[in-house]
């Protein structure tokens, strides 16, 4: 039973989301119950407006819910203040973006460097895992480059650098390939890849089969609940 | 703090039209509030300056005719006042601190070739110090023993010396006045006088009243001047004076025409109460300034956190925390606040120093910044910074990551 509990990196039990905008009520996740262990690689998929977003929100601790209990890595994430949340954020989850979201007047290099930043880490270890890491992505002679300077697929890259920056928990991706072309973006799903078999745990959201078709688990999701969840054929 | 001084650096250096905007609306702040503040204080000063080249806080009296019937006395009669009734007073009227008699005349100067006819004051020691007659180095006003000997000699106005002596030195030499010699024993420190009643004073000769009653024959004081121990005092003294010589010489110490008196001192009072108002009115406009460059300010930031949501959203997304982009924000505009009013007094403190050159001087006085308003205007600026940054900044962290990442 400790076993088990302590591979589980995600446990939601519960939980519901409502927004509440002052006149109506949207209950956007009507309980989820889910958890993931550690090394999988799960692909979150539904249709728009089925909660998935309000998921990868809850998931990457950018919200807190309504009701339920979420823990990540063993931590509740209940009645926690923003600071608190922002400092999970920083040590637990790595962001990966459909709109790579890097700064664009900084370098690659800086852009990795940010988390770490928040994070307290020292300037020296932070240009050294940072330039590390852009160096296992292939972007070891693009350390000085601006974003504005890469292509999508080299941004994207860029991105997964930083969300690896402060050693997470998870990773959580939201449709990464959604921007790129399908060269930039196989690059992309063999990184992703790549990461799982070196024993990362990752979540993928995605409407993009080849992808999902990659990941160990695909969860889906509809009209805020969980309809199906299933190991696929190649997670074997 | 380093990385966010550096981060800063790069953030004004990728904005430069914005970065310059700002500070040039707190430069402009700044050069107007200190600008204004040194004419005013110049102003005042030069103000000061002038009324003094007549005297320090005197009152000048001259003897007339009777107003109010006295004791039997009818009006109309001459009030004739000696050397003696004012040492009486002197020693009567509590709180006076100085007191000189003047007699007045016209007199005959000859030097070498030259002929001159001068205003001339026969006067006491105390009389120097009262009307601000300053000598220049080397030289001395009437003294004590000048007066009590009866000494022919004699104190010169600086534009007189020039007059007679041209550039040579006038100390030392002998004139002719009124066929008498006289030794020049001072020469009058130029100074700027706005008003007189006899004379300016760079034109005039002041020998001792002793040897003027002895030279004219002159029997009573054309005028006097004295001064109160305490400015504050004046009236008091005046009244107080006023009452003894009436006492002694017979007339109503309430008749302002038996001893007309000119208080100098209500000036000094009128330009302190309008340099008050002027400068409450300088300070006010100096405010408004501050604070519609205040707001300028926070406009500006304003659009830097709306043009830089994104960024914050990605940065709090990335776990940055709430006190991290609120220190940045208000870092950010202390800084250009505090640049821009370091550059704004360096521009204030060049006008100062290159305005005298103008030579206008002498009617609105040289600008002066005080290091007071210096930190005032600072404090000033930091509190404008501090709350013209403060709001954006709190918006800006208030933004929730997911809905400032998507804009």
């Amino acid at each position: 039973m400790t076993d088990t509990t302590n591979k589980l990196i995600i446990r939601m039990q519960e939980i519901r989301k409502v927004y509440d905008t002052g006149k109506i009520k949207v209950e956007a996740l009507k309980g989820i119950n889910l958890e993931i262990e550690k090394g999988e690689m799960v692909a979150i998929v539904g249709p728009s407006g089925s909660g998935k977003s309000t998921l990868m929100n809850l998931v990457g601790c950018l919200d807190t819910p309504t009701s339920g209990i979420y823990e990540i890595g063993g931590q509740a994430v209940a009645g926690v203040t923003r600071d608190e949340l922002a400092d999970i954020r920083n040590r637990r989850v790595g962001f990966v973006f459909q709109a790579f979201n890097l700064l664009p007047h900084i370098t690659a290099l800086e852009n990795v460097e940010l988390p770490m930043l928040f994070g307290a880490v020292r300037p020296a270890e932070r240009r050294e895992r940072a330039s590390q890491l852009l160096d296992r992505v292939g972007l070891g002679d693009r350390l000085d480059h601006k974003p504005t300077e890469l292509s999508g697929g080299q941004m994207q890259r860029v991105a997964i650098a930083r969300a690896l920056a402060m050693e997470p928990d998870i990773v959580l991706a939201d449709e990464p390939t959604g921007n790129l072309d399908s060269s930039a973006g196989g690059d992309i799903m063999s990184i992703f890849t790549d990461l799982w078999q070196q024993g990362r745990t990752i979540v993928i959201i995605t409407h993009d089969p080849a992808l999902s078709r990659r990941a160990s688990r695909v969860v889906e999701i509809h009209d805020g609940r969980i309809t199906s969840d299933q190991a696929t054929n190649e997670a074997a | 703090m380093k990385d966010v001084l550096k981060q800063l650096a790069r953030d004004l250096k990728a904005e430069k039209l914005r970065t310059f905007l700002t500070i040039f609306g707190i430069v402009w702040g700044t050069v107007a509030i200190s600008l204004m503040l040194a004419f005013g204080t110049g102003l005042h000063k030069q103000l000061i300056k002038s009324t003094a080249g007549l005297g320090d806080r005197i009152v000048i009296a001259w003897p007339g005719l009777t107003s109010i019937p006295y004791e039997g006395l009818g009006k109309g009669r001459r009030i004739r006042i000696t050397a003696d009734d004012l040492a009486t007073a002197r020693g009567n009227v509590d709180g006076l601190k100085a007191i000189s008699t003047e007699y007045s005349g016209n007199m005959k100067v000859e030097y070498g070739t030259k002929t001159l006819s001068v205003d001339t004051s026969g006067v006491d020691p105390d009389f120097g110090p009262m009307r601000n007659l300053i000598p220049q180095s080397g030289g001395r006003f009437i003294n004590a023993i000048d007066v009590a000997e009866q000494r022919r000699a004699v104190f010169i106005g600086d534009k007189l010396a020039k007059d007679i002596f041209g550039v040579t030195p006038a100390v030392g030499k002998t004139i002719t006045v009124n066929q008498s010699p006289f030794l020049v024993v001072g020469v009058l420190l130029e100074k700027d006088q706005d008003s007189s009643y006899s004379g300016r004073d760079n034109e005039k000769m002041f020998i001792p009243s002793t040897t003027y009653r002895a030279l004219r024959g002159d029997k009573y004081v054309d005028n006097f001047v004295f001064q109160a121990a305490n400015a504050g005092d004046t009236k008091g003294v005046m009244k107080r004076l006023s009452a003894a010589l009436g006492r002694r010489l017979r007339f109503d110490a309430n008749d302002k025409e038996a001893l007309s008196m000119w208080d100098t001192t209500e000036q000094f009072q009128f330009f302190d109460t309008f340099m008050l108002a002027f400068n409450a009115f300088l300070g006010i406009i100096g405010v408004l300034t501050l604070v519609v460059g205040g707001i300028g300010v926070s406009n500006i930031m304003n659009v830097v956190v709306e043009e830089r949501t994104r960024e914050i959203g990605i940065k709090m997304a990335l776990g940055a925390k709430q006190r991290y982009i609120l220190g940045q924000f208000l870092i950010e505009t202390m800084l250009v606040t505090f640049l821009g009013g370091a550059v704004g007094f360096a521009i204030a403190l060049t006008v100062c120093a290159v305005f005298p050159k103008l030579g206008l001087g002498e009617y609105v006085g040289d600008p002066v910044v005080s290091p007071l308003v210096a930190v005032l205007t600072s404090l000033a600026l930091g509190i404008v910074g501090l709350v013209a940054g403060y709001f954006p900044a709190r918006d800006a962290a208030r933004l929730d990551p997911v809905v400032a990442m998507k804009l």
